[in-house]
C-alpha cells in the first residue's frame, strides 16, 4: 500500500495528498474486487478507506451506486481481518442514510455483537443501532438488554450510548431498559458509569421525583468518573433551579463539595454551576470564586480561559465578589491568548475603580483589532455596563465607541455598538447630543439597512426635542437622496416627526416632503403623501395619533382580520378595535445584554405568544364566537411543586368573556386520567358557561382543558373576582411499565388553589412613544383625579413597581426608572381597556414618611376611568 | 457570555476535525445535525476557524458562538468544537485523547503524511473516542487497545513478503545443494 503512495508522492513532491485526485467513479470501479475470492484484506481495506474519505469530503453518492457498493461491501464480512471488519462497521454507519436496504447486514452485525470476539462486539452494537428502526428494535431488544449489563466495558458503553441515541426514536422501547441501565451505573468502569447515568437521566428527566431519588443515591455512593460528576452537577443544579430549592438544600451542599474534587474538570463544573445559580449571595459565591482565582494562574490556556470567562459572568452581577481576583486578572491582560486578555480586561472594567478605567481602555484599544468579533461584542457590553456604573465617564466611552464604530466589523459588532450608544443616550440626557452626532456620522456610511433605519427612528424620536433640531434635518434628508428604499422610508417618517414637533421647522419639512412625494418607490411616496396631508392639518391630536404614536395592534392579527373582512364583504367599515393588540411593545423595550451565543441564530419574526394562543383557541369550536383574543395572562401555578398533578392556568380575556386554560400534567406513572375538567366557583357575578374537558391525560404528557366564563354585562366595574377551583376527572389505574390502563375507573377530584382575576387582566399594555401627545389626544373629557397614601411602601422604586404590576399597564417615557436621590417622581402608564378604549394614567409620587400618590386617569370612556380609580383605592 | 444553564446531556461534542496546514480537511465529523447542515457551511466554518487559529497556538478560541479547543502538530491542526456553555476542560480531554491516541498508533509521527498513510486507523480512533457527539472513551490507552491498529510503516507490501520468502527459500536450497 505504501509503495503505491510513494510512487505518487515522488511525482508530486512530498506535500501531495494520496487521496487528493480520487475519482468517485474510479473508486467504485475498484470496489468490484470485493467480490473476488479469496478476499485480499489489504486492498479492500484501502478501497473502503477511500470511500469513507470521499464521503467525508462531501462527495455525493447516488442511491444506486451507494447501494451497489454497500452490497459488495457486505461480502467482506467473510474475511476475519480485524481492521477490515472495523472499517466495514464504519462504512455501514456512513452509508446508513444514503444506501437502500442497509438492514441486510442486521444478521451479520447481530452475530458479531453476540459473538466471542470482544473487539467486534461494541462497534457492532453501535453500527447495528445506527441502521435499526423502531420495529426492528423489538427484535434485538433481548440482545441490547444483555449488552448493557455485559461485563466487558466497551460492550456495555456501546450499548448504553446507542440506547441514548435511540431514545429520540423509540422512547417506549428504551424505557424498558431502565433496570439494566441502573445495574450498569454501579459498574467499576468510569465510562460505563458515565454513560449509564446519562441514559438514566434521559429516561427519567420528566419525572422530577425519580431524578431526585437518583441524585440522592449517586451523591451518597460517590462516583469514580469525573465526567459522571460533571453530569451529576448539571442535573443537581437544574433540579435546584426547578424546585427553587434554597441553598441549604443537600443538592447545593453536594455541588459545593465538588469544589474539593481532585479533578479540575469537576471543580470547574461545580464553580460554574454555583456562579450560574440565580440569587446566589456573595458568601455562597466566595468558595467558587476562590477556586476560579487559582485557575487563573494555571499554565493551561483552556483552564485560564474557562476561569476568566466564568469570573466575567460573576462580575456582571456581583462585581464585589470578584475584586479579590483583581491582581490575578491584571496578570492576564497581557496574555498571549487575546480571548483571555479581553475577558480579563472586561472583567476588570466591571470590578475595578473609576480611576483604572482610562488605563484599561488604553490597553484594550491596543489590540482590539486583533480579536474576533465575538469578543469585540464582549468589550462593547462591558463598556455599556460601565457607563451605567460611572455616568461621568460617558465622554471617554463615547469617544472609544465612536472610534470602534469607524473600524471594520460585522453586523453583530456594529449593532452592539449602536445599542450601547443608544442606551447611553437614554440614561444620560447630557450625552444625548454627542451620541446623536456620532450616530449621524455613522449612518452617512452604513451598509446595514437595519441599523440605519433604527438610528433614523431614534433621530425622529429624540432629535425634535434637542435644543437645535434643525441640524439633524440635513443628515436625515441625505438618506432620502442616497439610500435604499427601506432607509428612505424610515427617513421620511423621521422627517415627519420633526415637522410635527417643531412649528418653525414645519415649512421646510413640508418642502422636503414634497420632494419625497416624487420618489421612485411606492412605500416612500405613500408615507410622504400621508405625512404631508396630516402635517398640513396642523392639529395636535392628529399629529399625536398618526405621527408620534403609531399603531399598537399585532401585525399578524391585523393581517388575519383584514383577510377575514375581505372574505365577508359587509356594509360596515372595518373596525380597528376588533384587531388584537400587540402584546409586547417591540421598540423601546430595553433588551438585556444580548448573549453572544445566541447572536448567530437567525432573527425570525416569531409569532408572539398571544398570536399562538389566538390560533389555538380559534380551533376550539366552543370559543369561535367570542371575537378576537384581547389578552393572555402569564401562567399562574395552581398547585404546589412536587404534587401528583401539576396545573397552571392562563387567563384569556375576550370582549365579553374570559377563557381559563388549564395546562395539566399527570406525574403519576400508574394512572391514566380521562375527561379532565376544572370546575370553578366564582365569588362575584361572573357566570360559568361551559367546560371543555381534556379527553385523556396519560403520564407526563401535558394536556389542556378550558372553562368559559361570561363577564357581568350590567356591571362594567366588576373587574375582580376570585374563583375556587377543583379538578374533576376519571381515574384509570394502569401498569407503569406498559401504560396499559385497567378497564374501569372511578371519578375523583383534586382541589386546586384559588384563582384571582384582577384589573390587570382587563388591560393590555400599549407603548406610547410620545406620552404627552397621547395625553392631549385623549383629552380631559373624562379625566378624574384622586390622591392616595401608600403607607406600607418605603421607597419610590417599590411604589412604581407595585403600581405597574397591579394595573398591568405599560410605563412610557422610561418613567419606570426612578432617578437616584429624588423624593418625587412622575410615572406615566398607557394601556387599552377590554373593549378597545385607550386609558392613560399619570401618577405623581412623593416620598415622605410613606409614599403619597396622586393618580390622574384619562380615557375615552368614563366607566374605564371609574374602574381604574376604584381598583387602585 | 450566555447565562442559560446547560441542559444535562451526554452530547458534549458538536464537531471534530483535522485540517492540514493549508486548511484542507483531512477528516471531519459533525454531530449536531442543526449545526452547519450543508457541506458548504461546514467548509466555511472550518476555513474561518483555521484562519483565526493558525497563527497563534492558543489552545482555545470562541468563534461563531462555539467554543473551540485546538492543537497543532507539525503540519496538522486538530479541533474539537462544543457549545458556548460547554465545560472547556471536557473538550480538552477529548482533544488530548485524540492526539495521544494518534500519537501512539502513528508511533509519534503525528504529521500529515503519516495520517494520510494510516487514514483507516485515524477514522477508527475518532470512532472510538466519540459516538454521535457522546464521549465514548477518554483514555488514550483504552482507545489504542480497542482500535488495535498496526501502523503501516513497514515498506514491505504483501507481495514483497512473498518475494522475500521465495528468495530465502532459493538461498537455503542453494546452500543445501552446495
Amino acid at each position: 500500500m505504501i509503495k503505491k503512495f510513494d510512487k505518487k508522492d515522488e511525482e508530486a513532491g512530498s506535500g501531495s495528498n494520496p487521496f487528493q485526485h480520487l475519482e468517485k467513479s474510479a473508486v467504485l470501479q475498484e470496489a468490484r474486487i470485493f467480490n473476488e475470492t479469496p478476499i485480499n484484506p489489504r486492498r479492500c481495506l484501502h478501497i473502503l478507506t477511500k470511500i469513507i474519505y470521499l464521503l467525508n469530503q462531501g462527495e455525493h453518492f447516488g442511491t444506486t451506486e451507494a447501494t451497489e457498493a454497500f452490497f459488495a461491501m457486505t461480502r467482506l464480512f467473510q474475511s476475519n481481518d480485524q481492521t477490515l471488519r472495523r472499517m466495514c462497521y464504519l462504512t455501514i454507519k456512513e452509508m446508513a442514510n444514503i444506501s437502500e436496504d442497509v438492514i441486510i447486514v442486521t444478521s451479520s452485525l447481530t452475530k458479531d455483537m453476540t459473538g466471542k470476539e470482544d473487539v467486534y462486539r461494541g462497534p457492532a452494537i453501535r453500527a447495528l443501532c445506527r441502521i435499526t428502526d423502531t420495529t426492528m428494535l423489538q427484535a434485538i431488544e433481548r440482545y441490547m438488554k444483555q449488552a448493557i449489563v455485559d461485563k466487558v466495558p466497551s460492550v456495555s458503553s456501546s450499548a448504553l450510548v446507542s440506547s441514548l441515541h435511540m431514545v429520540k426514536m423509540s422512547y417506549d422501547v428504551v424505557k424498558r431498559w431502565v433496570n439494566e441501565a441502573q445495574e450498569a451505573a454501579s459498574s467499576d468502569n468510569i465510562m460505563v458509569q458515565y454513560h449509564a447515568l446519562g441514559l438514566l437521566y434521559h429516561l427519567r428527566k420528566n419525572d422530577r421525583l425519580a431524578v431526585s431519588k437518583m441524585l440522592n443515591k449517586f451523591t451518597k455512593s460517590g462516583l469514580k468518573s469525573p465526567f459522571a460528576y460533571c453530569m451529576l452537577i448539571r442535573i443537581a443544579s437544574k433540579l435546584l433551579e426547578e424546585t427553587e430549592g434554597g441553598h441549604d438544600s443537600p443538592l447545593f451542599d453536594f455541588i459545593e463539595s465538588c469544589l474539593r474534587n481532585k479533578h479540575e474538570m469537576v471543580v470547574y463544573e461545580a464553580a460554574s454551576a454555583i456562579v450560574h445559580m440565580p440569587n446566589c449571595t456573595a458568601r455562597e459565591l466566595a468558595p467558587a470564586v476562590s477556586v476560579l482565582q487559582l485557575f487563573c494562574s494555571s499554565p493551561k490556556a483552556a483552564l485560564r480561559y474557562a476561569a476568566v470567562r466564568t469570573l466575567n459572568k460573576v462580575a456582571m452581577k456581583h462585581p464585589s465578589a470578584v475584586t479579590a481576583c483583581n491582581l490575578d486578572l491584571e496578570n492576564l491582560i497581557t496574555d498571549s491568548n487575546r480571548s483571555i486578555a479581553t475577558l480579563a480586561i472586561t472583567t476588570l472594567l466591571k470590578t475595578g475603580s473609576e480611576s483604572s478605567v482610562d488605563r484599561l481602555m488604553k490597553q484594550i484599544s491596543s489590540f482590539v483589532s486583533e480579536i474576533s468579533d465575538e469578543f469585540k461584542v464582549v468589550v462593547v457590553q462591558a463598556i455599556s455596563a460601565l457607563c451605567q456604573k460611572y455616568p461621568r465617564k460617558h465622554s471617554v466611552m463615547m469617544n472609544f465607541l465612536s472610534n470602534m464604530l469607524r473600524d471594520d466589523g460585522g453586523f453583530e459588532y456594529k449593532r452592539a455598538i449602536v445599542d450601547c450608544i443608544i442606551s447611553i443616550i437614554e440614561d444620560n440626557p447630557e450625552s444625548k447630543e454627542t451620541g446623536l452626532a456620532h450616530l449621524c456620522e455613522f449612518i452617512e456610511d452604513c451598509e446595514h439597512t437595519v441599523l440605519a433605519t433604527k438610528i433614523l427612528h431614534l433621530l425622529g424620536k429624540e432629535g425634535p426635542r434637542t435644543p437645535s433640531p434643525s441640524k439633524y434635518i440635513r443628515f436625515i434628508f441625505n438618506r432620502v437622496v442616497l439610500e435604499s428604499e427601506a432607509v428612505r422610508a424610515a427617513a421620511v417618517s423621521a422627517l415627519a416627526k420633526f415637522g410635527a414637533q417643531n412649528d418653525d421647522l414645519l415649512p421646510s419639512v413640508l418642502v422636503l416632503m414634497q420632494r419625497c412625494m416624487m420618489d421612485s418607490d411606492d412605500e416612500v411616496r405613500d408615507r410622504a403623501t400621508f405625512y404631508m396631508n396630516v402635517l398640513q392639518q396642523k392639529q395636535k391630536a392628529l399629529n399625536a395619533a398618526y405621527i408620534f404614536n403609531g399603531l399598537s395592534v399585532s401585525i399578524p392579527g391585523l393581517e388575519k382580520s383584514l383577510h377575514q373582512y375581505t372574505l365577508e364583504p359587509s356594509e360596515k367599515p372595518f373596525d380597528m378595535k376588533t384587531v388584537p393588540l400587540a402584546t409586547a411593545p417591540i421598540t423601546e423595550q430595553k433588551t438585556e445584554i444580548a448573549p453572544v451565543a445566541t447572536s448567530k441564530l437567525p432573527e425570525k419574526l416569531a409569532p408572539s405568544r398571544q398570536d399562538i394562543y389566538q390560533e389555538q383557541l380559534a380551533a376550539i369550536p366552543e370559543f369561535q364566537a367570542l371575537g378576537p383574543l384581547f389578552k393572555s395572562s402569564e401562567p399562574v401555578q395552581l398547585t404546589e411543586a412536587e404534587t401528583e398533578y401539576v396545573v397552571r392556568c392562563i387567563k384569556h380575556t375576550f370582549v365579553g368573556h374570559m377563557v381559563f386554560q388549564f395546562d395539566c400534567t399527570n406525574t403519576l406513572n400508574d394512572q391514566l386520567l380521562q375527561r379532565v375538567l376544572v370546575q370553578m366557583e366564582p365569588s362575584e357575578a361572573y357566570e360559568v358557561v361551559q367546560h371543555v374537558a381534556a379527553q385523556s391525560l396519560p403520564y407526563s404528557q401535558p394536556g389542556s382543558c378550558y372553562t368559559l366564563v361570561r363577564l357581568p354585562e350590567d356591571d362594567p366595574t366588576a373587574v375582580s373576582c376570585t374563583f375556587s377551583c377543583a379538578m374533576k376527572y376519571l381515574v384509570r389505574d394502569c401498569d407503569p411499565n406498559t401504560g396499559e390502563p385497567d378497564d374501569d375507573g372511578y371519578d375523583d377530584e383534586y382541589v386546586l388553589e384559588d384563582l384571582e382575576v384582577t384589573v390587570a387582566d382587563h388591560i393590555q399594555k400599549v407603548l406610547k412613544p410620545n406620552f404627552s401627545a397621547a395625553w392631549e389626544e385623549v383629552g380631559d373629557e373624562f379625566e378624574k383625579e384622586e390622591t392616595f397614601a401608600l403607607a406600607s411602601v418605603r421607597t419610590l422604586d417599590e411604589a412604581v413597581g407595585n403600581i405597574i404590576s397591579f394595573l398591568g399597564m405599560q410605563p412610557c417615557e422610561r418613567s419606570d426608572k426612578v432617578p437616584e436621590n429624588k423624593n418625587s417622581h412622575i410615572l406615566f402608564l398607557a394601556g387599552v381597556f377590554r373593549g378597545g378604549h385607550d386609558v392613560l394614567v399619570r401618577a405623581r409620587l412623593a416620598l415622605a414618611d410613606g409614599v403619597t400618590m396622586q393618580v390622574t386617569v384619562r380615557s375615552v370612556d368614563e366607566n374605564v376611568v371609574d374602574v381604574i380609580l376604584a381598583s387602585v383605592g | 457570555m450566555d447565562s442559560v444553564a446547560l441542559e444535562p446531556s451526554l452530547y458534549t461534542v458538536k464537531a471534530i476535525f483535522i485540517l492540514d496546514n493549508d486548511g484542507n480537511r483531512l477528516l471531519s465529523k459533525y454531530y449536531d445535525a442543526e449545526l452547519y447542515p450543508s457541506m458548504k457551511e461546514q467548509k466555511n466554518f472550518e476555513k474561518n476557524v483555521f484562519n483565526k487559529t493558525q497563527k497563534a497556538d492558543n489552545e482555545i478560541a470562541f468563534l461563531e458562538g462555539l467554543t473551540i479547543v485546538y492543537k497543532s502538530s507539525i503540519d496538522l491542526f486538530f479541533y474539537v468544537v462544543g457549545s458556548a456553555q460547554e465545560n472547556e476542560l471536557m473538550l480538552m480531554a477529548v482533544l488530548n485523547c485524540l492526539f495521544e491516541s494518534l500519537s501512539q498508533i502513528l508511533r509519534k509521527n503525528v504529521e500529515r503524511r503519516c495520517v494520510l498513510d494510516n487514514l483507516d486507523g485515524v477514522f477508527l480512533v475518532v470512532d472510538e473516542i466519540i459516538d454521535g457527539g457522546v464521549i465514548l472513551e477518554s483514555d488514550p490507552q483504552q482507545v489504542v487497545e480497542k482500535v488495535n491498529y498496526k501502523a503501516d510503516d513497514n515498506p514491505l507490501s504483501e507481495q514483497s513478503v512473498a518475494q522475500v520468502l521465495q528468495s530465502a527459500k532459493e538461498q537455503i536450497k542453494w546452500s543445501i545443494l552446495k
